[in-house]
């Protein structure tokens, strides 16, 4: 391990599992365990998955002017949920790029709990004080707490058999207080794999505890921890952005097709002018699903260029093999006129042109 | 740290050649399989092929990248392993067995003499 890494608090808990742990933005991270990377990955989508993700950031904004704050931040209509609602929001800039996406939980006008990507962390809470009204406090709650993602088909009876049968009543993208294993939690019913599932977060002095009774929960049920390699591929098959390769200050929440996340008609927010004059001049680029049949035997990667007569017209964002649909799978900036589903694209993979197909929605669907 | 087959030889690359008759038989190392995680494609030359030491002859794709793979020495193809095409998961599962990649015929013997016996290999991984 390099100097001055960071560790989670379930980081004993890696070594013991025989974790591989990589730098991941600083922090000493599992990318994977012994199963692997692919059965992993299965276990999620067949079981279930425990993944430390307690290098994510989390803050509290609250006060009288909390809600005023979040809503000036938020491009998602975030303030005006009801209170128990956990929602999916981008943070702009005033020229509409992405400083971020996060989730808001909504636990009154007063108080908002954010979960922010860990590699922005940093910029995103100077971003939140640089903006907060001075009736909105923010409070940096991350070197406390811990974060652990419970996902699959069988997450969420799991989870209730641990909580006295308290959270499978919870809808999808609603939070609440609740304990499992004996420890309080903050239980989302949200999750970054596209199955069902939970994002508990704890006090660190609990993690532990929580993440072994998890474990010895899950193991019997074909489940298994669960390291980053498998979160970036589970995240690609079910098509959900990742900040950094698919999101960007440089790209806007249109371009990305997160337009459903982004409430132009409620209120003002940073960046909300930019967004609508680019939407009434349209999109010069727009982040679209590829596939590459099993047959060509390439995979397009971040970086990679899309090209038309020997010419770059799109960058590949994000891409690898589609582990339960076979073939490979990515996403990618191209122009308006080669979003369409059904286009028919090249990307340039190390000197060779694989054919790729436009396609619209998930690659992995759940219960398919 | 895992240990290597004393009876193999090892490159900079992290490849294992193994006599095979005349010819050598390539693979890559635990080491090397450690490093890459899942395997899902193996991307290897044609029988008859010239590969030039030290230039690509081939690139093994995980889940989360691509690398290439160098030729340990000069000299033609003489066979390639085809079960990889449908079950890239066996350099994972058997590095030194079922995982080998291809035989070549040396065009120099004397690039052979050249590469690590195990415990240099070894001391060249303990220092990555």
């Amino acid at each position: 391990m390099s100097p001055g890494m960071k560790r989670t608090p379930l980081w004993e808990a890696h070594k013991q599992l025989g974790a591989k742990l990589i730098d991941f933005g600083g922090w000493d991270m599992p990318v994977s365990y012994p199963a692997g990377t692919i059965k992993e990955h299965k276990a999620v989508r067949e079981a279930v998955g425990l993944f430390d993700v307690s290098h994510m950031g989390e803050a509290y904004l609250r006060g009288p002017e909390a809600k005023a704050t979040v809503g000036k931040l938020a491009t998602n209509a975030v303030e005006s949920a009801p209170p128990g609602k956990a929602i999916y929001t981008l943070l702009c800039t005033p020229s509409g790029g992405i400083v971020d996406d996060c989730i808001f939980y909504k636990r009154s006008d007063d108080e908002f709990f954010v979960i922010v990507n860990a590699s922005n962390q940093a910029k995103d809470l100077e971003w939140f004080r640089d903006h907060a009204s001075t009736g909105c406090d923010v409070v940096d709650v991350s070197d406390q707490t811990a974060l652990i993602a419970v996902q699959g088909p069988k997450a969420v009876a799991m989870v209730d058999a641990l909580s006295g049968g308290s959270v499978a009543g919870m809808p999808s993208f609603t939070f609440r207080d609740a304990e499992v294993a004996g420890v309080p939690v903050i239980a989302g019913r949200t999750g970054y794999t596209g199955e069902d599932g939970f994002e508990l977060a704890c006090a660190n002095h609990d993690a532990m505890k929580l993440w072994a009774a998890l474990v010895e929960a899950a193991l019997p049920l074909g489940g298994l921890p669960v390291g980053l390699g498998a979160r970036d591929s589970l995240r690609l098959e079910s098509k959900l952005p990742l900040y950094g390769n698919d999101l960007d200050d440089e790209h806007t929440p249109l371009e990305a097709g997160l337009g459903w996340a982004v409430k132009l008609d409620k209120r003002d927010f940073i960046g909300r002018d930019a967004l609508l004059a680019q939407k009434a001049d349209g999109l010069p680029r727009q982040l679209v699903g590829f596939t590459i049949a099993a047959e060509h035997r390439m995979i397009a990667r971040h970086g990679y260029s899309v090209v038309e007569g020997g010419q770059p017209v799109g960058i590949v964002t994000s891409g690898g093999p589609g582990i339960m649909v076979g073939g490979a799978i990515g996403m990618a900036y191209v122009p308006p006129r080669l979003a369409e589903p059904g286009t028919q694209i090249s990307i340039d993979c190390r000197g060779k042109l694989a054919p790729a197909t436009v396609v619209a929605g998930k690659f992995y669907k759940r219960g398919k | 740290m895992s240990t290597f087959p004393t009876d193999l030889r090892y490159t900079n690359d992290h490849e294992w050649l193994r006599a095979q008759g005349a010819n050598w038989r390539v693979g890559i190392t635990q080491f090397a399989v450690d490093q890459l995680g899942d395997i899902t494609l193996v991307d290897l030359p044609n029988v008859g092929d010239l590969i030039t030491k030290g230039q690509r002859f081939g690139t093994i794709e995980s889940v989360k990248s691509v690398s290439d793979l160098y030729a340990p020495v000069s000299g033609r193809v003489v066979a390639i392993n085809t079960s990889l095409k449908d079950g890239p998961e066996q350099v994972n599962s058997d590095p030194y067995g079922n995982g080998w990649m291809i035989e070549i015929e040396a065009a120099d013997k004397s690039e052979i003499a050249e590469l690590m016996a195990s415990d240099a290999y070894t001391k060249h991984v303990a220092a990555q």
